[in-house]
């Protein structure tokens, strides 16, 4: 089978310079993100994940190497990507339904039409009765899922999640992640998906990268196959597979951590 | 919220909170008026010297005789107008500067150690300098009231911008937002409730070098009668300004106040 590439990395270094010295964080990384398929990024903390989102996002420029998304190379952010932050950073002088037009109002396609879109995904994932509230008067994983309608709603093809579930509770987190992930795949998208979480990594990952402490260099990637309890994908009830727990612990024991 | 079912418990607490806010405002009045009376008893049985500190009376008489020639409505309308004036324009160019210093971090640099050093300095002493260059008139009261807010407000905005999140900024960048819809779109509005801070300081502000200005031009305004009136030895007339400017500028500080509410709906 054939697989359409979205993302395509190729001998990615990066190295910062401060005035203490220069530090090396990302070092000969090459990668390559097919259509369709969501890629969890796990590593020891401090390593370097969330500097290569940015690099792919086109926030920051490699040092070394070059990223290709959709075979165009990564040079500033583009409207084909989208990016999730920890936090969900919506603005609170601004109601729920102007929150999420926020990424329409930066590319100058707010109307009658795009409006809509916004209210119909409001209304689909159960945001609707509070698209004129502001944020603060949401819980927490409201506020996660509005953020993530602004993402969706300009249409990016690949989507890059900075630990977006991390600044949640427990709860709400397993929650978010389970209709994400559902989301993620209904909605057919690409994604790389940076976690500390490892069980989340696996239940919402088709392959997991594991980097190596600083500089991050690839040290496996592992094909996720999951036995899902009556064949239906929920990354909530595949936790369940009989494979999850050899997957954690080998996983696990790659990252090599010691406290 | 209707308050057609309030249980006893809660009528009781909203009764009692009632009570108390009625009491601070009786207390202040009274306060206000024991005062008032206690200096004109004082003043009536000359146990204070009524030539050093004029009387309420005296005050008022020489209010209703002000009122009725029009003087005070020519000689506060100059004070206001040039405080408005004052405070909208050093407002503005603070606002404008500091945008200046957000957007060139080069510039932002160079210019911080001017910016401590005429933050720290107390603009009143530059109002002599302001009036011989720029004209013994209304003019010169106007700048003068501009140096002295639109220091802070440069520096009370600048920090306000860059105080920020980064990741905010970063959401935007990855939208490909360009530098000035960053401006518009986060740090502005992020910045209103600084802004509107900065607005009540400035009222107060534009005031002291509108009268320091008056004082020194000595033509017009609250700030010429205070001076003229210590000059002649009319305390009442002293007395009567500085009631004045003390009300007006109250409830100039009330409209900014006004104004913030209006804004503030998004928060708490």
């Amino acid at each position: 089978m054939d697989k359409k590439t979205i993302v395509e990395i190729r001998n990615l270094g990066m190295t910062y310079h401060t005035l203490n010295g220069e530090t090396e964080a990302i070092k000969d990384i090459n990668l390559d993100v097919y259509e369709g398929e969501i890629v969890g990024i796990v590593g020891p903390s401090g390593c370097g994940k969330s500097t290569l989102l940015s690099i792919i996002a086109g926030l920051i420029s490699p040092t070394k190497g070059e990223v290709l998304v959709s075979g165009k190379r990564v040079e500033k952010p583009s409207k084909d990507i989208g990016y999730m932050f920890q936090r969900d950073h919506l603005f609170e002088w601004r109601t729920i339904l102007q929150n999420v037009i926020l990424g329409l109002e930066i590319h100058s396609k707010v109307d009658k039409k795009s409006i809509e879109t916004a209210e119909h995904l409001l209304e689909t994932y159960g945001l609707k009765d509070f698209k004129n509230n502001y944020p603060r008067q949401l819980s927490g994983g409201m506020r996660q899922r509005a953020a993530l309608i602004r993402t969706l709603i300009v249409e990016p093809n690949l989507l890059l999640l900075d630990e977006p579930f991390s600044a949640l509770d427990y709860q709400t987190r397993l929650a978010i992640s389970d209709e994400v992930g559902i989301i993620l795949k209904k909605e057919k998208k690409t994604a790389l998906l940076v976690t500390h979480d490892i069980a989340e990594a696996i239940s919402l990952s088709d392959r997991i990268i594991i980097l190596t402490n600083r500089p991050a260099t690839i040290k496996d990637i592992i094909t996720i196959d999951l036995t899902c309890p009556n064949g239906i994908w929920s990354p909530i009830k595949c936790r369940e597979a009989p494979e999850f727990r050899h997957y954690f612990n080998k996983i696990w024991k790659e990252l090599d951590i010691h406290v | 919220m209707s308050n057609k079912n309030i249980s006893k418990e809660h009528s009781m607490y909203l009764k009692q909170n009632q009570k108390r806010k009625r009491t601070i405002l009786i207390s202040q009045i009274t306060i206000l008026i024991l005062g008032l009376i206690l200096w004109e008893i004082a003043a009536r049985f000359n146990w204070i010297d009524s030539f050093l500190t004029s009387s309420p009376s005296q005050i008022w008489n020489l209010f209703l005789e002000y009122t009725k020639n029009g003087d005070l409505f020519y000689h506060v309308g100059i004070s206001v107008f040039e405080t408005v004036i004052g405070f909208l324009a050093g407002t503005l160019l603070g606002v404008f500067v500091a945008i200046g210093l957000w957007w060139s971090d080069f510039w932002a640099k160079v210019l911080a150690p001017y910016l401590v050093v005429l933050n720290s300095l107390p603009k009143t002493a530059l109002a002599p300098i302001v009036i011989i260059w720029v004209g013994a008139g209304y003019s010169g009261i106007i700048v003068t009231a501009i140096t002295v807010s639109i220091v802070v407000t440069i520096m009370n905005m600048f920090i306000s911008f860059t105080s920020v999140d980064e990741d905010k900024i970063r959401l935007l960048e990855t939208f490909g937002a360009t530098k000035f819809q960053v401006l518009r779109k986060v740090v502005l509005p992020y910045s209103i409730p600084a802004l509107m801070s900065t607005l009540k300081v400035n009222i107060g502000l534009s005031w002291v070098g509108v009268i320091v200005g008056e004082f020194l031009v000595s033509k017009a305004g609250i700030g010429y009668l205070i001076v003229y009136g210590g000059q002649v030895f009319r305390l009442d007339l002293v007395m009567m300004s500085v009631f004045i400017l003390s009300i007006i500028s109250a409830i100039m500080y009330k409209g900014i106040a006004i104004i913030e509410n209006r804004f503030a709906k998004w928060h708490d």
